[in-house]
């Protein structure tokens, strides 16, 4: 019968005693990218706030975004959307019980690193 | 001594204690969000840095607008639940309750403020 007053139970991360792998270092950087991507939501918000407010609002705003700073910070949430959109991609497939095997799922993460650069490079080019 | 029996108790209450409610949620806005993300980033990507004429007249458009509200929206809301897996593995308790709180005001502050904009932009001024 289970306890009626729960004990605590342990929290990640077991980062100390976790020998990094390509399986786990992918999962970390879908949480990283996920994560951080609320600052490039930030900005847009921000950014289409400004549009409905003013010219001059506008053309403040958009000044900072594509700035050398704005550039960097825009580049790196572009990188991050592609790793996040492809990883999230793998997940569905991994939730269809697919491509688990450890040899599968290491090329896998090779793929969503690989193809967030390429598709990154490429959203540049195009834009 | 409580007469419930040990399934009766067990009920409903998954380590998420929600089922798997949530991680359909995030498979069903991670479907919808891949096929209308790169629509966005072209969109958003060439508009930024164009001017303010060009950026209103690309957000009067009802495409760039649909796309752009529902990938806030979506997105936002997916983001919502990410983050509260994040808080859920890394703290316990009234900090965990506080954070996730705050994560979800968050979202749907810049939500609503992002959709007010559009809306603006996109239904004159």
């Amino acid at each position: 019968m289970a306890s009626p007053t729960p004990r605590e139970r342990p929290l990640s991360p077991h980062l100390q005693i976790y020998r990094p792998q390509m399986t786990s270092i992918s999962s970390i950087l879908i949480r990283i990218t996920g994560n951080a991507l609320i600052v490039g939501a930030f900005l847009l918000v921000w950014w289409l706030l400004a549009a409905a407010t003013s010219e001059e609002y506008f053309n403040f705003v958009d000044g900072v975004i594509t700035s050398w700073f704005g550039d960097i910070v825009m580049t790196l949430s572009l990188l991050g959307i592609w790793y996040h959109y492809l990883g999230g991609l793998r997940h569905l497939i991994f939730d269809a019980g697919r491509a688990l095997e450890v040899e599968t799922a290491e090329k896998l993460g090779w793929a969503c690193i690989i193809g967030s650069v390429v598709l990154t490079v490429l959203t540049l080019l195009v834009i | 001594m409580r007469y419930l029996t040990d399934r009766k108790r067990a009920e409903g209450h998954g380590a998420a204690h929600s089922g798997t409610g949530h991680h359909w949620y995030m498979q069903v806005s991670a479907f919808g969000l891949a096929l209308i993300v790169p629509t966005f980033i072209v969109i958003f990507g060439r508009a930024l840095g164009s001017g303010y004429e060009n950026v209103i007249e690309t957000f009067s458009h009802p495409i760039p607008a649909i796309v752009t509200g529902l990938v806030l929206l979506v997105g936002m809301q997916h983001f919502r639940r990410g983050a509260q897996v994040m808080i859920e593995d890394y703290t316990r308790k009234s900090t965990r309750k506080v954070l996730i709180m705050c994560v979800i005001v968050l979202s749907y502050g810049l939500t609503a403020t992002g959709l007010y904009a559009l809306g603006k932009i996109a239904l004159g001024h």
